[in-house]
Formats: C-alpha cells, sequence, structure tokens
C-alpha cells in the first residue's frame, strides 16, 4: 500500500519552470564551452575571423545571462521554491554568474589573438597556451556534465583538476619570466601571452566555484572556500 | 563544431535522463518503512515532553509511536497533508481528544515532567495551562471584555474589577488588539471582523496566562494582512509562552516557527531546524511534501 510517486511536482506547469531553467542554464554553458573553444584556436592558430566570433557572441551571453536571472526571480516571486528545488534556482543563479564570467574571460583571449595577428610577432609561450587551453576547454565540458547529470563525483574532480590547473599555469608563468628575462625585447610580446593564460587560469576558476555550486545543488553542503580534499571529506561525511 | 561540446540536443536529452532532480536520502516507497522519526525532535529544555504516543479512534489507528520534546518558549510547526495526524497529535496535548468517545491515547505526555493523562489529572487547570486557539474563530457571543473576562473569571484569577479591567487590557494588548478594540469594549465580539476575531480568540487565551499555546491552523480563514498580524503576534508571544502550531501553509511554518515537524500518515518523519527543513532536509518525505510532490 501507500506507494508513492514522488518524482514530479503536482502543478506540471512547475515541472516545465524547472526543466525549463536548468536546459536554458545548461544552453548557455553550451555557447560559453564553445566561446572558450573559439577563443583558444583564435589565439593557437591566429585566427582573425574566430576571434571576432567570440567578440560577437559574447552579446549572446549577457542577454542569456540576464534571461536566466530573470526567471530565476521569477520562480522564487511565483513558486517560493523550497529544498531541492530552491537549491536548483540558487545554485543555477550562482553558476550563471560565473559562466557569465568564463565568457568575459574568452573574450580577453579573443582581442590578444587580434593584438598579436596585429603586430605580427610570434612570441613564445604557445604550447603551454595550448597545453592549458586544452585542459581548460576539457574542465567546462566537465563541469557541465556533472551539472546535467548532478554528479558530485565529477563536481570533485572538477575541482581536483582545476588546482591541477592552477599548478600548470605556475609553471607557464615561470617559464615565460624566464624568457622574459633573457631579452627584455620579449616582454611586451610575451605580455599578451600571459594575459591569455591568465583568462584560462580564471576560466578554470569559475569552472571550480559552478562545481561547488553543484555539490550544493545536489547535497545541500557550502563547500566553498575548502580545499579540493576538505570538499572530498565533506561529502564523503554526508553520505 | 567539436564533439565534445554540449549542444542543445545533447542538452534535452541528458534532461529527459535525469528527471528526478536531486537524489534524496532516505528514499522510500512504502510507509510501513518509516520506523523513527529522523533529525532532533528532542530538545534539552522539553516544556512538554512525548513518548510513544499512540491514537487510536476506534480500531482504527491514527496516531504511530510518536516521540517528541516541545522545548521552553519555543515555536513548533507540525506540517503534513491532510490526514497525517498533525492536528490529533495537538489536541492531545492539552487532552482535546477526551471530548471524543471512542478516541484512545496511549504513551507518556508530560508537561513539566507532570503526567498530563493521569487519571486523577483535573483536565480544566490543565487546559488553562495548555491553552488553544482554533482554525475559526470562535468568539462567545458576548461583549469583546467578556470574552477575554470568561477565563479568568472562572479559574478566579481577579477578585476586583480594577483587576479584571488591568487582565482584559493586558491581554488584548499583548493580542494586538487594544488599539482597534478599546473604545468598543462592550460590543459583541462577534461584530469584529475574522482576523480581529482570531486575536481576540488569542486575547482570550492568553488571559489565563497559559504556559503553552496549541494552534490549530489559526490562519486558515483568514487574509493575508490578518494572517500577518497573527504570525507577528506569534512571533512576540514565543517570548513568553511555548507555541505548537498545526498549519496547511509550509510558508507560513517557515516564517513563524523555530522547529518544523513532519508528519506523514500519523507518523512523525522528521523534526528539524526550521531552517534546514526547508532548505535541505533530512526525509525524503519532507523534501517531496515541501516541494510540492505530493500533499
Amino acid at each position: 500500500m501507500d506507494k508513492l510517486n514522488i518524482d514530479q511536482h503536482i502543478s506540471q506547469q512547475y515541472n516545465a519552470v524547472l526543466d525549463d531553467l536548468k536546459t536554458e542554464f545548461l544552453e548557455m554553458g553550451g555557447v560559453v564551452e564553445q566561446q572558450i573553444i573559439d577563443a583558444v584556436q583564435a589565439i593557437t592558430k591566429l585566427d582573425d575571423e574566430l576571434a571576432q566570433k567570440v567578440l560577437t557572441v559574447e552579446k549572446e551571453v549577457d542577454e542569456r545571462e540576464m534571461a536566466l536571472d530573470d526567471l530565476c526571480v521569477q520562480i522564487i516571486a511565483r513558486r517560493q521554491p523550497t529544498a531541492s528545488d530552491l537549491r536548483l534556482v540558487m545554485s543555477i543563479s550562482k553558476a550563471t554568474r560565473d559562466l557569465e564570467r568564463m565568457g568575459d574571460e574568452a573574450k580577453k583571449i579573443a582581442k590578444m589573438a587580434i593584438l598579436i595577428n596585429e603586430t605580427g610577432d610570434l612570441p613564445a609561450g604557445f604550447s603551454e597556451l595550448r597545453n592549458l587551453g586544452r585542459r581548460v576547454q576539457q574542465l567546462v565540458n566537465d563541469t557541465l556534465t556533472a551539472f546535467a547529470r548532478y554528479d558530485v563525483n565529477t563536481a570533485l574532480q572538477v575541482a581536483r583538476e582545476d588546482k591541477a590547473i592552477d599548478k600548470e599555469y605556475d609553471t607557464a608563468m615561470r617559464e615565460l619570466i624566464t624568457y622574459m628575462m633573457e631579452d627584455p625585447r620579449n616582454i611586451s610580446r610575451s605580455m599578451n601571452i600571459t594575459w591569455a593564460l591568465r583568462a584560462l587560469e580564471r576560466i578554470g576558476d569559475h569552472a571550480s566555484n559552478i562545481a561547488e555550486h553543484i555539490i550544493y545543488l545536489v547535497k545541500g553542503l557550502d563547500v566553498r572556500h575548502s580545499s579540493a580534499s576538505e570538499m572530498q571529506e565533506k561529502v564523503q561525511q554526508d553520505s | 563544431m567539436n564533439d565534445d561540446v554540449l549542444d542543445v540536443a545533447d542538452v534535452r536529452a541528458m534532461n529527459e535522463v535525469v528527471q528526478q532532480p536531486v537524489v534524496a536520502k532516505n528514499k522510500i516507497t512504502d510507509i510501513s518503512e518509516i520506523t523513527e522519526t529522523v533529525g532532533i525532535p528532542f530538545a534539552d529544555n522539553a516544556k512538554m515532553s512525548m513518548r510513544n504516543v499512540d491514537v487510536f479512534y476506534g480500531e482504527k489507528q491514527a496516531i504511530f509511536d510518536v516521540n517528541l520534546d516541545i522545548g521552553v518558549n519555543e515555536v513548533i510547526a507540525m506540517i503534513g497533508p491532510s490526514g497525517c495526524g498533525k492536528s490529533t497529535f495537538l489536541r492531545c496535548l492539552n487532552r482535546m481528544n477526551d471530548t471524543i468517545d471512542i478516541c484512545k491515547v496511549t504513551g507518556e505526555l508530560n508537561l513539566e515532567g507532570q503526567n498530563i493523562y493521569d487519571p486523577k489529572l483535573d483536565v480544566v487547570p490543565l487546559r488553562a495551562r495548555v491553552g488553544m486557539v482554533f482554525q475559526k474563530p470562535n468568539p462567545f457571543p458576548k461583549s469583546i471584555y467578556d470574552n477575554v473576562a470568561y477565563g479568568p473569571r472562572i479559574h478566579g484569577l481577579a477578585t476586583r474589577r480594577a483587576d479584571m479591567d488591568e487582565i482584559v487590557e493586558t491581554s488584548l494588548r499583548r493580542a494586538g488588539l487594544w488599539e482597534e478594540v478599546k473604545d468598543r469594549l462592550h460590543q459583541p465580539g462577534t461584530g469584529l471582523s475574522g482576523g480581529q476575531q482570531q486575536r481576540l480568540c488569542i486575547a482570550r487565551t492568553i488571559a489565563v496566562s497559559p504556559e503553552v499555546i496549541l494552534m490549530d491552523e489559526p490562519c486558515s480563514a483568514l487574509d493575508p494582512i490578518a494572517t500577518a498580524r497573527i504570525e507577528e503576534l506569534i512571533d512576540e508571544l514565543s517570548e513568553n509562552f511555548t507555541i505548537a502550531i498545526v498549519t496547511h501553509s509550509m510558508q507560513q511554518a517557515a516564517r513563524v516557527s523555530h522547529r518544523t515537524a513532519y508528519f506523514h500518515l500519523g507518523k512523525l518523519v522528521e523534526v528539524n531546524e526550521t531552517e534546514k527543513v526547508f532548505t535541505n532536509p533530512d526525509h525524503d518525505l519532507t523534501e517531496s511534501y515541501i516541494t510540492g510532490r505530493f500533499g
């Protein structure tokens, strides 16, 4: 007796609105992810056209951010979400901001691509940029997959990978600094690459923030301001 | 386009796979699996303490083995779907169920260590100590003054007219009604608006200086403004009284209570800090109820 069907809200409309919210968030994620891929491609292949495309897409990302914010406000005002629904709305509201910032960083990389292309010099640091770019792309992809599947383990993996990316960024920076010290004429050219590396590293940080929101969404745990291993510990304690 | 990128079709496909939003804990599908209350049903400073409470209406069991403490000056909200037993349980707390012949209550129910179901106990003083406010405002067909003075009079709390005047004024002030009725104390209480009548009933309840106030859906017949006034009042009253409130409105429970108790089919499923219940409840059933997945 008393079998419960509790997967769905009584209000179909409410189900639909929450599904929409999630879908729109992931769609925005897809747009930003493509933007990052294009930006890395543009700077490593010095593709001016692709860089321009990244700059135009920025507008769409901003619009999507505002639309998602609006949807979150509407759900709060009209539905007064609680428990996991509330956590879904709150985490999407915050993660949207991170996605938008990722888009901003992609834009910076695209601008550097255009700048490097204009000067025509090929500075050092391209291989580092390519490597870091590849890792960051994968990280963003994993982050969105973790969100789509409410997958805490992948989220934890994202947090760990972000720390690894930070280390790789430090190493790349040291190499570039050495290169600049060898010949001060390299400085202005190399600076553009360091800015791009910095932007990639920041994208990783935002991905890690989103991973924290995922853990909050699924587990109700606030794991911000903890190291990757502390996060893991908190999650394990909870389950 | 890179194959690894999530595109819109992927996203929709994934969403279909993952319909159930968050994997909740304590996932159960059968009510018989609920064996004990999760969360924090007990309090260090218990005003009332209930253990192994079962309630039967004739053959039918309405409450199953409920264990709960209500702390001093605490506001505890009881929520749950219709027929879950929350009102039945509330009515046990001042033996209001005695009025129903076929109702049998077993277990231990203590008010400050005293068994309230002791056969030798007189229920009249008990109900003065544990007052009750009902769903529909039910003022006596008497004047506003007499509505409030009725309790103190039968309990012999005031002998002189001036003392009684003071009790009436203080009670009406505490109930937030004094300013509205001070010039018409001798007009009938039934002439007031619904919200005013309910505050009059609260004034009548607190006139006998109870220790615990039970409220059974006190706002369900009121408009939002009157509801807000009662909720504000509950907040103020909690400085001096212990309050247990049964409510159909989850938002009301979220607004006014310190702890929330979730009942389901006669069982007490979860008791937790209200903030916890509404952001991250421990039990899957609580989650499903408060998010509107059944009710």
